[in-house]
């Protein structure tokens, strides 16, 4: 690992000062994605700015449209809310292991976009807004390609507010590994109509029109046994071709459906 | 360079680190407390598991200054007064370790879950070893010590 500068931000204002300051500075949240890719020097930084002890980006709260989580909660907090919806809860307990879910934030990860990441598929999928220091932005506006977000410089994920499904599940066929998602999909019931949101197969997390319309006149996972999505653009790599990854998308969301009940 | 301070295994300690020192290389070359291994450079074998205020984590996962003010568990710190733990007499018990590299890190996760989850079934305890490999035992024998352990803890 090449040195940096640790600093330890005791507020947004300060967080953003002190990011603004430093000539190529990140921001370290639960550091299970950051601390092992400065260890493999995949990545050097000149200031490493933690956010842990800012205390109100942290926790979870209902209110009657939804709930909102804060930016620092990790992932075993959420796995354990009574206060989420239960799909939400269960996507949460099946990220990565025990000690990766007691460090790991919602904020961290989806501001990495990583394309095998669990949570941009909830986050897709129930249609959230992520909030930051500076504006709200809806999650179809949200994940913009392989690793890439609408965050400009000097903004940072406060919390996401999730809205409550009518009915919702995940499914993923995680690598055997690394647990991270070949393919997982999120599909849920919401007010205003059917999402289906994909991680894991492409380079970005992205929505499956088709099985949408499908599922909004037949919530079944018959109705999405014959929609498959093209190999085209997706994720080719060791552990899966393209053509793989476009068939586990429609069997992950059969099972997705099939969990939601 | 900064200093980190921290309570480990009920005693205040600190020391001078550098910024990238991790946690793990704070309690073993520092402190000397070289219970905790290190397995592997890529977060991913569990060798390294320690408590952080209650909860198990990986040290390599982990800057000693992102610990300032923690308390901190080790594999050092299970024993009292030169009684094994529980859980590591169990994995004794039921010859849960071969080659024993493994089993710090085992049995700090072990302890989490039990403390979590007082009773666990088999496939709780496998899916919560997920992140911890064992190159020897093929797991079986360490899940019954899992098993045993959480019975004589009370569970």
């Amino acid at each position: 690992m090449y040195n940096f500068n640790y600093q330890r931000a005791s507020s947004l204002d300060d967080a953003v000062a002190k990011l603004g300051a430093a000539s190529d500075g990140t921001l370290l949240a639960g550091g299970q994605t950051l601390i092992p890719t400065l260890k493999q020097r995949l990545a050097s930084h000149s200031d490493v700015i933690d956010l842990s002890g800012i205390g109100d980006l942290r926790g979870i709260s209902a209110d009657g449209g939804g709930v909102t989580v804060g930016a620092l909660t990790r992932h075993a907090e959420v796995a354990a809310s009574a206060d989420v919806p239960a799909a939400l809860a269960a996507l949460a307990d099946g990220i990565g292991d025990p000690q990766v879910r007691n460090c790991g934030t919602l904020g961290g990860s989806i501001a990495n976009a990583d394309p095998a990441a669990d949570y941009p598929a909830a986050v897709l999928g129930l249609g959230a807004t992520v909030n930051t220091n500076l504006r709200s932005i809806a999650a179809d506006d949200f994940f913009t390609g392989l690793f890439e977000t609408a965050l400009n410089d000097g903004e940072i994920i406060t919390s996401v507010t999730f809205p409550t499904p009518q009915k919702a599940g995940y499914a993923k066929f995680p690598n055997p590994a690394s647990r991270y998602a070949m393919v997982g999909v999120f599909a849920a019931q919401m007010g205003d109509g059917v999402r289906v949101a994909v991680t894991g197969a492409g380079p970005c997390v992205f929505r499956v029109a088709e099985m949408e319309s499908a599922l909004a006149g037949n919530w079944s996972a018959d109705a999405v046994a014959g929609i498959s999505v093209s190999a085209d653009g997706l994720n080719s790599d060791l552990h899966g071709s393209a053509e793989y990854r476009a068939h586990l998308v429609t069997v992950m969301a059969k099972r997705a459906v099939a969990a939601a009940g | 360079m900064p200093t980190v301070s921290m309570t480990v295994n009920g005693q205040a300690v600190s020391g001078e680190v550098e910024d990238r020192t991790l946690l793990v290389q704070f309690l073993r070359e520092n402190l000397r407390l070289t219970g905790t291994h290190v397995g592997c450079d890529t977060s991913q074998c569990g060798a390294c598991v320690v408590h952080v205020n209650g909860d198990s984590m990986k040290s390599c996962s982990m800057l000693a200054l992102q610990a300032e003010g923690a308390e901190v568990t080790t594999i050092e710190g299970l024993a009292s007064n030169g009684e094994l733990n529980p859980m590591q007499q169990a994995f004794m018990d039921n010859h849960g370790l071969q080659c024993g590299f493994c089993t710090p890190g085992m049995v700090m996760s072990a302890m989490d879950l039990v403390a979590k989850n007082p009773n666990p079934d088999e496939a709780t305890i496998r899916e919560n070893l997920e992140g911890n490999l064992c190159r020897c035992t093929g797991y079986h024998n360490i899940v019954k010590a899992v098993q045993q352990a959480a019975k004589t803890m009370g569970g």
